[in-house]
């Protein structure tokens, strides 16, 4: 592997590293809850990204099952959250 | 044949409940007579060979390991103390026969009794001193059941517990007496015991010995302070009163005292505290007899009182070569039981011809009971030790007087003698109480035509009556067969016993006689001028007050430590557990000097790495602040997916895998529970309380830090994982070696995991689906 595509890697690293920072700020400051839950689903985004800049840093694609992952998971948890949000419950039950 | 004696009381106990229910139209106690008269006559069989200094034998192995085993021994002091069980058993069962009506449990009553008396017997014929400690248990446990024999009384019931816990808390310390004895001597014997009483001397452990041993001696013979039972104990039906708190159980002490007498026959200590304590107790137990107003109640302050005599005698005896005093103490072990134990009885007839044992009701009963009167005037004469050759009760005190002058011991043994006079003169006084005030006088305040007792009451009294004449007349004829050899038995010598009445006028004990008799009858004569005395003294000081603070004490004292700590709030538990933790690590750090940091072997941090740890720290700190419930939740979502890259940094696929599983599972069940919890809500907390639980939070975390810290940079062993990564494929035939391992080569650790999440999921269904009707509709 190149020095370049090494360096490359790493910039993007540490860039999505100071995102995650910067997320961290909107979910702790909000102010509401659906601004949390915007920027949680974005650091699974970030996650994303991180584990592939990784597989390609440590050449291996063992990594790529989580990528897979974390795209089902953030998307499932985002839909509840905002199930949630909007309704009050997840599942809800038809008591018909 | 000896072991077949000691289990013939407790074999026949078993067939009581037979008896009861197939002949129950015969009073149960005439079958149980007939076993303490065969025994009897069996004991009284040997005293021929008692004469010769003979012993009797019989070993039955029980435990042979521990050396524990069923030794049985007669020598002469056993051979007394069975003869009074045996022989004052016979006349209590006959007693008890006329004395309980057939209505009562009987079968419960001669159970018990049986019990007792083959636990009395057992106690006084064991050589093994643990076998001892079990039947000594025994008469505790049988004692219990029998002062609670009516037992929907709350003053029986009082008065067992009381007995009880006095007499096992002695018993215990007895116990611990003996463990010690025996790893001292190593010797579970007492007679190898008393061969190798020097080692207990010498022993570091000598002081704890003895005083163990005392305590359980003195607690079971009610010796001062520990008395306070014996009063309680009074609820018990009077044939028991006679049997066990007179002649017999409280004996087992001046037994204990007597049987290990050699090992501490020359100890200054030991003579010491037993003839403080015993002539303490003699002089307490008469002051206090004179206060009583029951008649059983004289009785049993008298028996404390007679016990500290006997026992105070057993003290002179062992420091001061002072040989009457031990002849002394036999002697009055046997004319105390004889005359003692009538005394219960006549008691007993009153209570039973009069309805009521209260003195201040009974008056003037000598016309109406003559007989009964006639019994009470030898037994109550013989026990104030009146000057005249037919109460044995004044041969043994006059020995007491002889034996307590202790010449030139110590400046304060003065004190002895005098304390002795004092508790005499009580002593008299109580006993002509107990004569003049219900058979003289006029009649008074009764409910019913008081008449005479049914002859078969009388017999057992007039029996132990005749004892107190003959002896008092021909006190020689019990000494060679019985006397001698018990002393011997005591002391190791074979003294040469020959008790006269009359000693010359030169004598000093017969002045001090006088002295009780004289100042005894002006006591009694102006006893209403004085008595307000005791309103002052003891006053509230009294032994049964002291034992019912302790124990209502004890209760409270026990509830408030309790209640301290026992909050029911699962913040403090959390606290105490924590700062429990928090405390024998840090002392086990601080002691072992465990703590050490080594820079060897440190991954380099990278920007990233640095990057995610810091938002992680941020936002675990952040989850503290967060005033909605769903914010917290969310903000823990970040620290979770940090850890989750985290592991893919430090490449760990599996657990990132797993990880954001858990992570978005718990999140959404967080949020399944969210819809039906409140608010969060502020909680007011003193600010004490919060400094506490910030300072027990952050020691906690720095604690484990420094364990980390300190665990990784101290390595002994290099790591198993090189087996695992060269043996994967070729034993377990797979390339991902963390799930080998987890189905492989730990698979048990994963069948069990597994277990858990099934219970758990069980559990949960329970716990929703398994709710009370009234819960569900509501």
């Amino acid at each position: 592997m190149s020095d370049l595509l090494t360096n490359v890697t790493l910039i993007c690293l540490i860039l999505l590293g100071a995102c995650m920072l910067l997320l961290l700020y909107r979910v702790i400051i909000g102010p509401s809850n659906p601004d949390r839950a915007v920027a949680l689903d974005t650091i699974g985004v970030i996650i994303i990204a991180m584990s592939g800049l990784l597989a390609i840093l440590t050449e291996t694609t063992y990594f790529n099952d989580i990528i897979l992952l974390v795209g089902i998971l953030t998307f499932i948890g985002t839909v509840a959250l905002a199930k949630f949000l909007e309704k009050g419950v997840i599942i809800e039950r038809d008591r018909n | 044949m000896l072991h077949l004696v000691i289990f013939i009381p407790f074999l026949f106990a078993l067939i009581i409940p037979l008896l009861r229910t197939k002949l129950s139209n015969i009073h149960l106690g005439w079958f149980v007579l007939a076993v303490p008269v065969l025994l009897f006559t069996y004991f009284i069989s040997f005293l021929e060979k008692m004469i010769q200094g003979e012993k009797i034998h019989s070993t039955l192995n029980w435990i042979p390991s521990l050396d524990i085993n069923f030794v049985f021994v007669i020598d002469g002091l056993s051979m007394l103390f069975s003869l009074l069980i045996t022989g004052i058993g016979s006349l209590v069962v006959l007693y008890s026969i006329f004395y309980l009506n057939k209505k009562e449990n009987l079968g419960h009553f001669y159970f018990y009794l049986l019990l007792f008396m083959g636990a009395m017997l057992g106690v006084v014929l064991s050589d093994n001193i643990f076998v001892l400690y079990m039947f000594w248990e025994f008469t505790s446990i049988s004692s219990f059941l029998l002062i609670g024999f009516w037992f929907h009384r709350e003053k029986s019931r009082y008065g067992a517990l009381k007995s009880m816990l006095i007499t096992v808390f002695g018993g215990l310390a007895l116990f611990a007496s003996f463990l010690l004895m025996s790893i001292t001597t190593g010797s579970t014997s007492i007679r190898e015991i008393i061969l190798n009483s020097e080692a207990i001397i010498n022993s570091n452990y000598f002081v704890l010995i003895l005083i163990l041993f005392l305590l359980g001696a003195f607690t079971k013979s009610a010796q001062f302070p520990f008395h306070t039972w014996l009063p309680d104990a009074m609820e018990a039906p009077t044939p028991v009163s006679a049997y066990l708190h007179s002649a017999t159980m409280v004996k087992a002490g001046i037994y204990l005292v007597a049987r290990f007498f050699l090992v501490f026959q020359g100890e200054q200590l030991f003579a010491i505290i037993v003839s403080v304590f015993g002539i303490v107790t003699l002089a307490w137990g008469s002051f206090m007899a004179v206060r009583q107003t029951d008649l059983k109640g004289i009785l049993a302050f008298s028996t404390i009182s007679q016990l500290g005599m006997i026992m105070a005698m057993l003290g002179f005896g062992a420091g001061y070569e002072n040989k009457v005093a031990i002849v002394a103490a036999v002697f009055h072990i046997f004319n105390h039981a004889t005359f003692k134990g009538s005394l219960f009885m006549v008691a007993g007839i009153i209570d039973h011809e009069t309805g009521t044992r209260d003195i201040r009701r009974l008056g003037g009963l000598y016309t109406f009971m003559p007989i009964t009167a006639t019994l009470a005037f030898f037994g109550t004469f013989s026990m104030a030790g009146f000057p005249l050759p037919v109460f044995n009760g004044f041969l043994s005190k006059e020995m007491f007087f002889k034996a307590a002058i202790l010449d030139n011991v110590l400046d304060i043994s003065i004190l002895i003698p005098i304390l002795a006079v004092i508790g005499s003169i009580f002593t008299f006084v109580y006993s002509m109480i107990l004569f003049f005030k219900p058979f003289t006088g006029k009649e008074n305040m009764l409910d019913r035509q008081p008449h005479e007792a049914p002859i078969g009451l009388l017999v057992s009294p007039a029996i132990l009556v005749s004892f107190i004449i003959i002896i008092g007349l021909l006190p020689n004829i019990i000494s060679e067969p019985i006397l001698a050899p018990a002393v011997s038995a005591i002391n190791g010598e074979i003294p040469l016993i020959n008790i006269h009445f009359w000693h010359g006028f030169t004598n000093i004990p017969i002045w001090m006689s006088f002295t009780v008799v004289v100042i005894g009858t002006l006591l009694f004569r102006y006893r209403d001028k004085w008595t307000p005395f005791y309103n002052v003294f003891p006053g509230r000081w009294s032994a049964a007050n002291v034992y019912d603070y302790l124990v209502n004490n004890t209760f409270t004292f026990a509830k408030s430590v309790t209640s301290f700590f026992m909050t029911g709030s699962i913040r403090n538990y959390l606290s105490i557990i924590l700062g429990f933790l928090i405390g024998t690590l840090a002392v086990t750090i601080y002691i072992t000097d465990g703590f050490a940091v080594s820079y060897d072997d440190l991954a380099p941090i990278t920007w990233p790495v640095a990057f995610t740890g810091i938002t992680m720290v941020f936002a675990s700190i952040a989850t503290i602040f967060m005033k909605n419930r769903i914010a917290a939740i969310l903000v823990l979502g970040v620290v979770g997916y940090g850890l989750s890259i985290l592991f893919v940094f430090f490449k760990a696929p599996d657990l990132a895998l797993t990880q954001l599983i858990i992570e978005t599972v718990t999140v959404a069940l967080f949020l399944l529970c969210f819809y039906h919890l409140p608010d969060l809500t502020k909680t007011k907390e003193s600010l004490s309380r919060k400094t506490l639980n910030i300072v027990i939070s952050l020691s906690a975390g720095f604690i484990v830090t420094i364990i980390a810290i300190a665990s990784h940079s101290f390595k002994k062993f290099d790591a198993i994982s090189e087996y695992f990564i060269e043996t994967s494929v070729s034993l377990g035939g797979g390339h991902n070696i963390v799930n080998v391992i987890l189905v492989d080569m730990r698979g048990l650790d994963t069948l069990f995991e597994i277990t858990v999440l099934g219970i758990a999921a069980l559990a949960i269904i329970s716990m929703i689906k398994l709710r009370k009707k009234e819960e569900v509709d509501s």
